[in-house]
């Protein structure tokens, strides 16, 4: 055994959550250097142990031995040849498993800085040409050109600007955002630096969820670091409170304020009269990381010559739920979901048929597998009923009630809303209410409510078909009528459970009987 | 003055300085006494200049605040679709149990660890692909 051997072990929360900082120090004990580096993103292999390149996984204490000595049985070869690895294309995730997340040699060493020492030498309106070349969109769901929300930033007016970091997107199936944030926290700090060079701002934000205490922790330690290197740009990292709503930039806004994180109405943008009223650039983490790789490059022909139509550049895709290979999977825009599921993620890790994909987070639509040869693009996802959000993949099997996961929608919505919009706040309650009456076999005439208020209500009785057709009415009102994305949003994955397995709709008598028939 | 409403005068002052400083000062007050009660409140209305409504308001608004102390450990155990599509709901009835009285069982959307499910949180650790058995024994050392 060389005394130069150098153990790495991933320091991201999930492999922490699986117990890497015991393995690390097992292997501090036998007398090697260990190095906490990020995440490769293979979480089935996590905890994932690297000697020379070569990797060991998921590792636990009784391997310690083994590895060390050559003899395990859990190596899996070397790293950067996995087929999961080597059919990437990392542009955001470049030095993911690589580097150790808040050591300053390691992020110079692999070009970091570059992006922004470049944008300050090429000055406001350049950075903004290039940004806008390069297609970058808003990784955060809606998909705006982030090189508009810049101009229009820096076209405005005031002594006073800011750069925020929406940081706070919780949505369930997405981890990108935490993988960079721990991974790669000076990609971020340096994306939000240019952005700050470009539209003349020396302040900026990160608003992270308090549900990343890892992020949060690490983000402080690197800003700390780099103070000098950013300046006079300044940033801060502030903690969210537990409300998904924040995740919307205008609540978010108001959060970081002091205020309720009630959304506000649009107009005025937040890029005109954003934090405190200032102008503001609110870019969610992958969209800010994305930047210094398109600054350093001198150009953007390489990002734009990657992906599919208006859908540039690449994304980072997390693969989640029930899958055998879950992760993230870096690549350019326009793979099909089968790909994704099959090809890479390996299938279900329970082994049974997939039943349905829910893609964008918790407001994203469920795909049904018919339909798993559509293209990852934002056009054709539009096209299609769907988003893509976040770019989460959550899979489900064959067990999942989607009866119930449309339930859990309405229910998500009910305890998240803001508030301040009739649909999605009033909504949402009504939307549990419905879909618990239709699996019981639409609303009964003898219990109808008759309260003397509700004059307008029908006293008689509705059958479940009935309920449908007010489920589908009651989805167009949110869709239409909602202030922000959580409640205008929600419809997307009741609607579609409906639609796809209206058979989960079912009351339990009929199903019964129709067990009974079959 | 008590001592109570001296200490979260003291933190609503070493906030003083920071642009929108009332969601730094909550979480302070929060992770010193537990909670966010009418006491502290107050003190934070009248150092920040706000009727004791508005700061009521943006307490009662977020998940992590709290209105009266629990002095039981929390854990939170994340329900949201991709630790349900790993079975999340088929443990909560152990999780139930192996909790009692004695732990407060939260809910929580989203540890981010997605894809190694179900997970948990017990103050900062985390804790991933659980199963009934790894998750009661995370309630009971809680």
């Amino acid at each position: 055994m060389s005394e130069t051997r150098i153990v790495r072990i991933s320091d991201d929360a999930l492999a922490r959550a699986l117990g890497a900082d015991a393995l690390a120090a097992a292997f501090a004990k036998k007398g090697v250097e260990v190095h906490r580096t990020s995440s490769w993103g293979m979480h089935w292999l996590e905890p994932l142990v690297e000697i020379e390149g070569m990797g060991f996984g998921p590792a636990t204490l009784d391997d310690v031995d083994a590895i060390l000595d050559g003899s395990s049985s859990k190596a899996i070869g070397e790293i950067v040849e996995l087929p999961f690895i080597a059919r990437q294309q990392r542009l955001t995730f470049a030095r993911a498993g690589q580097t150790r997340p808040t050591n300053l040699d390691d992020y110079e060493e692999t070009g970091g800085w570059a992006g922004l020492r470049r944008a300050r030498h090429i000055g406001s309106a350049e950075i903004i040409e290039e940004v806008l070349a390069s297609g970058l969109r808003g990784r955060g769901g809606a998909g705006f050109p982030a090189g508009i929300k810049w101009k229009t930033v820096a076209g405005a007016a005031g002594p006073q600007k800011y750069i925020v970091c929406n940081a706070d997107e919780g949505d369930s199936g997405t981890f990108a955002d935490r993988m960079v944030m721990e991974g790669d926290p000076y990609a971020l700090i340096e994306g939000m630096a240019i952005a700050g060079e470009a539209v003349g701002a020396n302040q900026g934000y990160i608003y992270c969820r308090s549900e990343y205490p890892d992020a949060i922790r690490k983000l402080t330690e690197a800003l700390k670091l780099c103070e000098g290197i950013i300046a006079p740009f300044r940033c801060e990292v502030r903690t969210g409170a537990g409300a998904y709503v924040c995740g919307e930039e205008t609540s978010l806004l108001n959060s970081l304020e002091g205020k309720r994180g009630e959304v506000r109405a649009k107009p005025p943008l937040p890029a005109l009269e954003g934090l405190f009223g200032k102008p503001t650039v609110v870019n969610n983490v992958l969209t800010l990381s994305a930047v210094p790789h398109i600054l350093a490059e001198g150009g953007s022909a390489q990002y734009v010559a990657l992906g599919v139509g208006r859908s540039k550049g690449t994304m980072p895709i997390q693969l989640a739920g029930n899958i055998k290979h879950g992760g993230l999977f870096e690549t350019a825009f326009g793979i099909t979901l089968r790909e994704l599921i099959y090809d890479i993620g390996g299938g279900t890790e329970s082994g049974r048929p997939v039943k349905a994909v829910q893609v964008g987070g918790p407001l994203g639509a469920y795909i049904h597998p018919d339909q798993f040869d559509i293209r990852f693009d934002y056009e054709e996802y539009a096209a299609a009923d769907a988003l893509i959000g976040h770019a989460g993949i959550t899979v489900f099997d064959d067990t999942a009630d989607m009866g119930q996961m449309a339930r859990f929608a309405m229910e998500f919505c009910a305890v998240e809303s803001c508030g301040k919009c009739t649909p999605c706040r009033i909504g949402s309650t009504r939307g549990v209410e419905l879909i618990d009456r239709i699996r019981a076999g639409g609303r009964k005439a003898d219990a109808v409510e008759v309260l003397p208020v509700m004059h307008n209500a029908s006293k008689k009785g509705r059958l479940p078909e009935q309920d449908i057709g007010l489920l589908a009415d009651l989805c167009e009102t949110m869709k239409f009528g909602s202030l922000c994305a959580l409640g205008g949003f929600t419809p997307y994955p009741v609607l579609s459970a409906l639609k796809n397995w209206p058979e989960d709709f079912m009351p339990e008598s009929e199903k019964v009987l129709d067990r009974n028939n079959a | 003055m008590s001592t109570k409403e001296q200490r979260v005068a003291e933190i609503v002052a070493e906030h003083a300085g920071r642009e929108g400083p009332m969601l730094p000062i909550l979480h302070d007050v929060q992770h010193e006494f537990g909670c966010v009660d009418g006491e502290a409140e107050r003190v934070i209305a009248g150092a920040l200049n706000l009727s004791r409504a508005e700061v009521h308001g943006v307490v009662s608004f977020y998940h992590d605040f709290h209105e009266k102390a629990d002095p039981r450990p929390v854990v939170q155990i994340c329900r949201a679709e991709a630790c349900k599509a790993r079975g999340v709901e088929t443990l909560m009835a152990a999780a139930n149990q192996a909790a009692g009285e004695r732990v407060k069982l939260s809910t929580v959307y989203c540890l981010g660890l997605c894809s190694a499910g179900p997970s948990a949180r017990v103050g900062d650790t985390l804790h991933a692909r659980l199963d009934a058995a790894s998750l009661a024994k995370v309630i009971e050392n809680a």
